[in-house]
């Protein structure tokens, strides 16, 4: 035993021994003497993995807990039938129609700009930045929006880097209603990628490919580029890297805050009682979740 | 929900509740499906142990591998009884089974020097050398009244656990 005893104090103080395998009431006595019982007992340990089977806080992140029913009883039934009829009937179509409007006011404007005023770069960028602005309220407009922004507006500097927590990819139009981001994002196909390579690229927005290994490099260069560019547009990172159910954050991925440059955070609490506005994309598809935010009554947040 | 059905009826819970015999209550078995079916992400009726690993907090834990093996694939019932043994209801020598099973990598009713050698590993890692785990070890068996070649049963491993102080209990969160 004190040949081991030895050995023992040879090894970093911080490091945990033999004597953290036995239970805590032993650890009064100056030396505790090991037993066969103590060296065998993994059941610490594996309280520890079965607690993590039935419950973990990571998970729990991203449950999206239904809203209790409230329209079981015979006063309140009629009121959310009619609120049923009026959300699909008078406000849906309305939305539909207002953002109709706005695509087609947004499309005519962006590409005459886009393609006449191509050496004008620095009107072309400003219009460009208002009309995307545009069309995102519109689209808040759409599932009627209610954003109350707290704190200073985001200015056109360089060396700053925002970071936001992430719900859904309402997010990011909400945030560019108020001002013109650049942001990072995974390059989508389909109709979404249409968007993005042909009115995003406009902005600045940097894109990635999380199934290509030397992505990460290139795309770290693209962003220190970027907050380097003093003309660029301010640039938005959702450091959580997926969509969250806006109760609690996951751990933040370290791209954003490798970058050199002030970190300025952006805070996003959706009101539940109006609508849940976390994307579940593993159950919902874009279109459905879009659907759901457009025939509720309406969406609040603040930011 | 695929071989699954997403209802749990009250006929399941019943027979579930028979099958881990009493020792999680209905509520507990509720819950139980619901974190099931949060793990079962394509609705298989089992978890696989990727399911399992993409819990960070049990993929860090160093005997989590050992425990795979026990709980990978199961269906909910199997689930549940497997379970039931971190259950506060359970008697001592159903934990002790757990601790045993563990140990006993080659399911062959006995646990040998190099078994509980490996086991000592995962938790020890680079804390300590082999040479100081493999002394630890004969010196503790010498004092228990065992040796370096002897093989330990399931009774064995009772009679040096059962002491008081051996809690191995989970609690299920009940919405």
């Amino acid at each position: 035993m004190s040949k081991l005893n030895k050995s023992s104090s040879e090894l970093d103080l911080d490091r945990p021994n033999i004597e953290d395998y036995l239970p805590s009431g032993s650890l009064q006595d100056s030396h505790p003497k090991l037993r066969l019982r103590d060296l065998l007992d993994i059941s610490p340990t594996l309280t520890e993995a079965a607690g993590a089977i039935v419950d973990d806080s990571f998970t729990r992140c991203f449950k999206s807990n239904p809203p209790e029913p409230w329209n079981w009883n015979v006063y309140l039934f009629p009121l959310w039938c009619l609120g049923v009829v009026v959300r699909y009937g008078v406000l849906f179509p309305l939305r539909a129609i207002v953002l109709t409007t706005g695509w087609i006011i947004f499309l005519s404007c962006y590409f005459p700009v886009h393609f006449l005023l191509k050496g004008h770069d620095k009107l072309r960028k400003r219009l460009e930045r208002s009309l995307v602005e545009l069309i995102c309220s519109f689209f808040v407009a759409s599932w009627t929006g209610v954003v109350r922004y707290h704190g200073p507006r985001p200015s056109m500097r360089p060396k700053q880097v925002f970071v936001a927590n992430h719900t859904s990819m309402i997010d990011f139009i909400i945030l560019e209603q108020m001002t013109a981001f650049a942001v990072i994002m995974q390059k989508h196909p389909g109709w979404v990628g249409l968007l993005q390579s042909t009115i995003l690229e406009s902005l600045g927005c940097i894109w990635f490919n999380r199934s290509e290994s030397k992505d990460r490099e290139i795309v770290a260069r693209k962003l220190r580029e970027h907050v380097n560019g003093a003309d660029n547009n301010p640039l938005l990172i959702f450091p959580e890297g997926t969509c969250v159910n806006n109760h609690y954050t996951v751990m933040f991925k370290k791209g954003a805050f490798e970058l050199g440059c002030t970190v300025c955070p952006i805070a996003i609490k959706y009101n539940k009682i109006f609508v849940d506005a976390f994307w579940n994309s593993r159950k919902q598809s874009f279109r459905t979740h879009v659907l759901q935010l457009m025939t509720s009554l309406a969406v609040v947040c603040d930011v | 929900m695929g071989s699954a059905s997403s209802v749990l009826t009250q006929y399941d819970i019943e027979e579930v509740e028979e099958h881990c015999d009493h020792l999680f209550t209905q509520q507990e078995i509720v819950s139980l499906y619901e974190r099931f079916c949060q793990l079962d992400k394509n609705a298989k009726g089992f978890i696989s142990a990727d399911e399992f690993l993409s819990v960070p907090e049990f993929a860090l834990n160093p005997l989590s591998h050992r425990l795979l093996k026990m709980v990978d694939g199961l269906n909910f019932k199997d689930f549940v009884a497997f379970l039931s043994a971190f259950s506060s209801k359970a008697t001592l020598p159903q934990k002790i089974e757990i601790i045993f099973k563990v140990y006993d990598t080659d399911c062959d009713g006995k646990v040998t020097f190099s078994d509980l050698i490996e086991v000592l590993h995962d938790l020890t890692g680079p804390f300590m050398s082999d040479k100081q785990r493999a002394e630890v070890l004969s010196q503790l068996l010498h004092e228990a009244g065992y040796t370096r070649e002897s093989s330990l049963l399931f009774d064995d491993f009772i009679k040096i656990l059962d002491s008081p102080g051996l809690k191995m209990e989970v609690e299920v969160p009940v919405d």
